[in-house]
């Protein structure tokens, strides 16, 4: 066969990677890369100038997406995507500013940093993927692991109560609050276009398998038995109270779009407040 | 009955743990510490242990659960590395300024940016006027002996300061070696019991922990604080003398190696001290007169133990695994040549940075620098004071 007769190789998602940085170093069955490919279809279709969005990660497993999408990223400490994120975007407004991270950084050691963002309602889109535990460390305790589920550091099952991030997101003053499983692939995407396009503070939570450690642990089996409980005990419900949203151990999980309300964003709010203060002589910023 | 396992660097330190059994044990994961945390998890979820194991949400909420439970009147300890250590600076302070006698196992890492898990001593370094004691390791074994002895240190009442105790990440961490495990009733005599003094758990003493301290007194309490780790020395010495009749290690504030006749002498801490040895060895049979000396003990710094054993030396070379951007020097070397400072009669030193984030020293470097410390022994003459080992320039 001719060079030029094979079919393109192409990647369809090679425009938006680092293909130098590939392969990348997730695990057989993880469902990070998915949610990226969500990410990008999302990119695609909502036609954003690649070069006004920026990504920005903390440390762990999904914190490598930072290093893997061709935009302007950054990998900051751990935890502190969230307020890192909000100075990129303070300093240039014009900035779609994306936290692609995950529930150890963002609910663990950044929980802090999220509830004060979602609080100012600031213009940033968070997306959480959510596997469990702390992953890239080896699979310790975390914020959110099910209750009765095995880490590392919880042998004989965690009895710590989980965060629920909806609900959390919500309370804290989120205007766009979602939540998925890796399953739901086009929903993610779905999910993620419409915040790419809303201003205010976004949070889509997806729910993934940790295969290496949160399954083998738990003797849950590989990639696709989670995603077959994912299957079995997904149940979209748009507009559920948040406060139900609680997750149990291999329990159902209610997923869909929880939250999608208007609220002045925390420049909004300051453009507003400093006018009212100083008139004429307040320049408006950012817009 | 002692027993030989075979265990790696953070396994050691869990089994120490294990026989010491604190009160509270707080830690947050971070490689490449994360295995003590596991470990002793594991011990818990077993019944091996009856301290209490808490997993907060950040290496500062980890040293602030340290320091509410050493408030309290518990014997407590956490592990960390990097990041997490840098984290916890606010605390360490604060530990050290309330004179709780906390122990700290640091899985030495390098720091951010940019982002490395390796070994480096950056993030000890970094933290080495916080007012802890510092103690480093060569290997498994001295960092299990070096955490028992840890408690004993901190714990004294004329000391009354945290400890921590390192060990180089990965390469000793994650490094399999065969160790002496000493008899567990025998280690716990050893550690003994706890005596906390002032714990807030009296309840027939009503007393404040941590108010505000102005210009009346701060100073008077910052000067407390310090004669606390002054106190230290006659302490470490006395406990690793003890462990020595005890467990046949005994411990000093540095290891000579090959010393008696040397003319020049390489300082190194911790892993890349054992492969200095293997290097000093090829040396003396080329004929070389040169040595080693190992500083175990950084905080409180044996200045003048440390000159004496270096006074009469052409040529010295302190390798520092952690540079002090703008610093005359890294911390290792700018201790040891002021220590000098004093003496009429002083070696010329100079100073190599090495081994940053991880990259190897192999025993060729050591020749290397054995090299042009001949050279200067030779010549009288220093032509670089700070440099470095192994580096692409």
């Amino acid at each position: 066969m001719k060079k030029e007769d094979r079919l393109e190789s192409k990647n369809p998602m090679e425009g938006f990677l680092r293909m130098d940085r590939i392969p990348h170093i997730w695990c057989p069955g993880c469902g990070i890369g998915t949610v990226v490919t969500s990410f990008t279809e999302a990119l695609k279709k909502s036609k954003l100038d690649l070069d006004k969005v920026a990504v920005v990660s903390g440390i762990g497993c999904t914190g490598r997406v930072a290093g893997y999408v061709k935009l302007d990223s950054f990998h900051t400490t751990h935890g502190r995507a969230v307020p890192f994120a909000t100075g990129l975007k303070l300093a240039n407004p014009d900035l779609k500013v994306v936290v692609f991270s995950g529930d150890g950084d963002i609910f663990g050691i950044g929980g802090n940093h999220f509830i004060h963002a979602a609080r100012r309602n600031m213009d940033i889109l968070i997306i959480c993927v959510n596997n469990f535990n702390y992953a890239m460390t080896g699979g310790q305790v975390a914020a959110t692991t099910p209750m009765e589920a095995n880490a590392s550091t919880a042998p004989y099952g965690n009895f710590e109560f989980a965060f629920s991030l909806p609900y959390l997101a919500e309370a804290a003053g989120a205007t766009y609050v979602a939540r998925w499983t890796s399953l739901h692939l086009r929903r993610v995407t779905k999910s993620i276009q419409e915040a790419l396009a809303k201003p205010g503070f976004s949070l889509i939570e997806v729910i993934t398998p940790c295969v290496t450690l949160y399954a083998r642990r738990n003797r849950l089996g590989d990639g696709l038995n989670l995603l077959k409980y994912y299957y079995d005990k997904s149940v979209i419900e748009h507009g559920a109270d948040t406060r139900t949203l609680d997750i149990s151990y291999q329990g159902k999980l209610v997923v869909g779009k929880f939250v999608d309300k208007e609220k002045p964003t925390f420049l909004d709010r300051m453009n507003e407040h400093m006018t009212k203060i100083l008139g004429d002589k307040y320049v408006k910023y950012g817009e | 009955m002692s027993t030989l396992k075979t265990l790696n660097g953070n396994q050691t330190i869990a089994e120490a743990v294990r026989q010491i059994d604190p009160d509270v044990l707080a830690a947050y994961p971070i490689t490449p510490s994360t295995a003590i945390v596991e470990t002793i998890a594991k011990f818990k979820a077993d019944g091996l242990i009856t301290g209490e194991f808490v997993c907060p949400e950040s290496e500062h909420s980890a040293m602030s659960v340290c320091i509410g439970s050493a408030s309290a009147g518990g014997r407590v300890m956490t592990a960390t590395a990097s990041q997490g250590l840098a984290l916890m600076w606010e605390m360490l302070y604060i530990a050290a300024g309330l004179r709780l006698p906390i122990i700290a196992a640091i899985v030495n890492r390098s720091l951010s940016a940019p982002i490395n898990i390796h070994g480096d001593h950056s993030d000890t370094m970094g933290a080495r006027d916080a007012g802890w004691i510092q103690i480093y390791s060569e290997n498994c074994q001295e960092a299990y002996d070096n955490f028992i002895q840890a408690f004993r240190i901190a714990e004294h009442l004329d000391v009354r300061t945290p400890t921590l105790v390192g060990l180089d990440g990965f390469i000793i961490s994650h490094s399999m070696e065969v160790i002496q495990v000493e008899d567990d009733q025998i280690v716990k005599e050893f550690v003994g019991e706890y005596q906390p003094v002032y714990p807030l758990l009296d309840t027939s003493r009503k007393f404040t922990v941590g108010p505000i301290d102005f210009t009346d007194y701060y100073f008077e309490h910052k000067r407390n604080q310090i004669e606390g780790i002054e106190n230290a020395p006659p302490v470490i010495e006395q406990v690793g003398k003890e462990f020595g009749e005890k467990f046949g290690r005994a411990y000093g504030f540095f290891e000579e190696y090959r010393m008696d006749d040397a003319e020049t002498c390489i300082v190194v801490m911790s892993s890349a001290a054992g492969t200095c040895k293997d290097a000093i060895d090829e040396l003396r049979e080329e004929g070389k007169r040169i040595g080693l000396l190992k500083p175990r003990v950084f905080r409180p710094f044996p200045d003048k133990k440390i000159a004496e054993a270096l006074k009469n030396m052409n040529a010295v070379a302190v390798l520092d695994r952690c540079s002090s951007p703008g610093a005359f020097g890294a911390p290792l070397f700018t201790e040891i040549r002021n220590a000098l400072y004093d003496y009429d009669q002083r070696p010329k030193v100079v100073n190599y940075v090495y081994g940053l984030g991880g990259r190897d020293i192999r025993v060729e470097h050591f020749k290397e620098v054995a090299e042009e410390l001949d050279k200067i022994a030779g010549t009288g003459k220093v032509e670089k004071i700070y440099s470095y080992v192994n580096l692409r320039e």
